[in-house]
């Protein structure tokens, strides 16, 4: 539901970088996102399309890769990743502890641009 | 085709507005104002938990709300009747606050004449998840009738709050929400929350709510 200023912070940094880099066009941009964020993949598209009309980067395709959510044994240090839909069930793969702690998957950054 | 770069970036998507809200809390803590964002969805009962703790806290302390609505002035009515001043943000369809948003309410708002503000965030366990207001501690309100199971669809609200309110306890014989079942599903997200059971109908559970405030609020005061 928030797309539309997540997707005007993208386009904001991503012209910003790309007039730095003295680039014509920008023709992909990379982005980093944690699946505990909510964010509607096809939406970001849509609006970055409508938003970065007449700017450098019209046209650009977007790309999102996602991160897993990580979770922490603290009694033998392993990290390993785990659907956040069966948390009730989460255990440690090496050692079978069940106390883990929550590491990551909340990533929401601009990683890359290509760029002519 | 040829000459395609690649230019490395890895900045934060929404970092204007984390900056943002870390300016707003540092403006916090040097006037000494203990600001609360609380999140729920519709109808879970925050207007109903800020009128209980304005109740409970406003001859010891000056509180003020900010309150965020999509297109009404209701929530803050009731805010005012309570003889504490409330800040309206109409969102005018946007589904959360923002940093900004807060920064504008605060300029309205006399810091110096304040201990404690609250504000109440846009229904929705979605998108204020993601956008640090600039509160010094967040807390979010979960209903019984909602259901137990909503640290797995919502985790990331679970996981970014410093306290979770469970209202609407004297429903639990009227449902089959399982307490112990939510309890250890919020935990294995976030260890150091805390969870307060209470009923905003009965009353039931504030004190230990107010309680925890009332530390708070005394600790931004240091």
């Amino acid at each position: 539901m928030h797309e539309l200023p997540v997707t005007e912070s993208i386009l904001r940094i991503v012209l910003r970088h790309a007039e730095e880099a003295r680039a014509v066009k920008v023709i992909r941009v990379s982005l980093r996102i944690g699946e505990l964020s909510d964010v509607v993949d096809e939406w970001v598209q849509r609006y970055f399309d409508y938003l970065s009309r007449n700017t450098i980067a019209e046209g650009a395709v977007l790309r999102i890769e996602r991160s897993p959510v990580v979770f922490r044994c603290p009694a033998c240090a392993k990290d390993f990743p785990f659907d956040v839909k069966r948390i009730e069930d989460v255990t440690c793969p090496d050692c079978g502890g069940n106390s883990v702690e929550f590491v990551s998957g909340r990533e929401f950054y601009v990683k890359n641009i290509e760029v002519l | 085709m040829e000459n395609i770069r690649l230019v490395e970036i890895k900045e934060e998507i929404l970092s204007d507005n984390r900056n943002l809200a870390r300016e707003i809390r540092e403006n916090l803590r040097v006037n000494r104002v203990f600001m609360l964002n609380l999140m729920s969805s519709p109808g879970a009962g925050k207007t109903s938990l800020i009128l209980h703790t304005i109740r409970a806290l406003k001859k010891e302390c000056r509180i003020g709300v900010i309150e965020g609505d999509i297109d009404s002035m209701v929530d803050s009515e009731k805010v005012a009747n309570e003889g504490v001043p409330a800040v309206q943000i109409r969102t005018g369809g946007a589904c959360h606050l923002d940093a900004p948003m807060i920064d504008k309410a605060l300029q309205k708002t006399d810091l110096k004449n304040l201990d404690f503000l609250i504000i109440e965030n846009v229904g929705n366990l979605v998108c204020p998840a993601e956008f640090d207001t600039g509160a010094t501690k967040r807390a979010m309100i979960l209903s019984v009738p909602e259901g137990d199971d909503k640290p797995l669809k919502y985790p990331l609200m679970f996981t970014i709050c410093d306290a979770l309110v469970v209202n609407k306890i004297d429903y639990l014989n009227l449902s089959d929400f399982d307490m112990e079942a939510l309890k250890a599903r919020v935990l294995k997200l976030n260890p150091n929350i805390r969870i307060f059971e209470v009923s905003c109908r009965t009353g039931d559970g504030i004190p230990a709510w107010t309680q925890w405030l009332r530390a708070e609020i005394e600790a931004s005061k240091k």
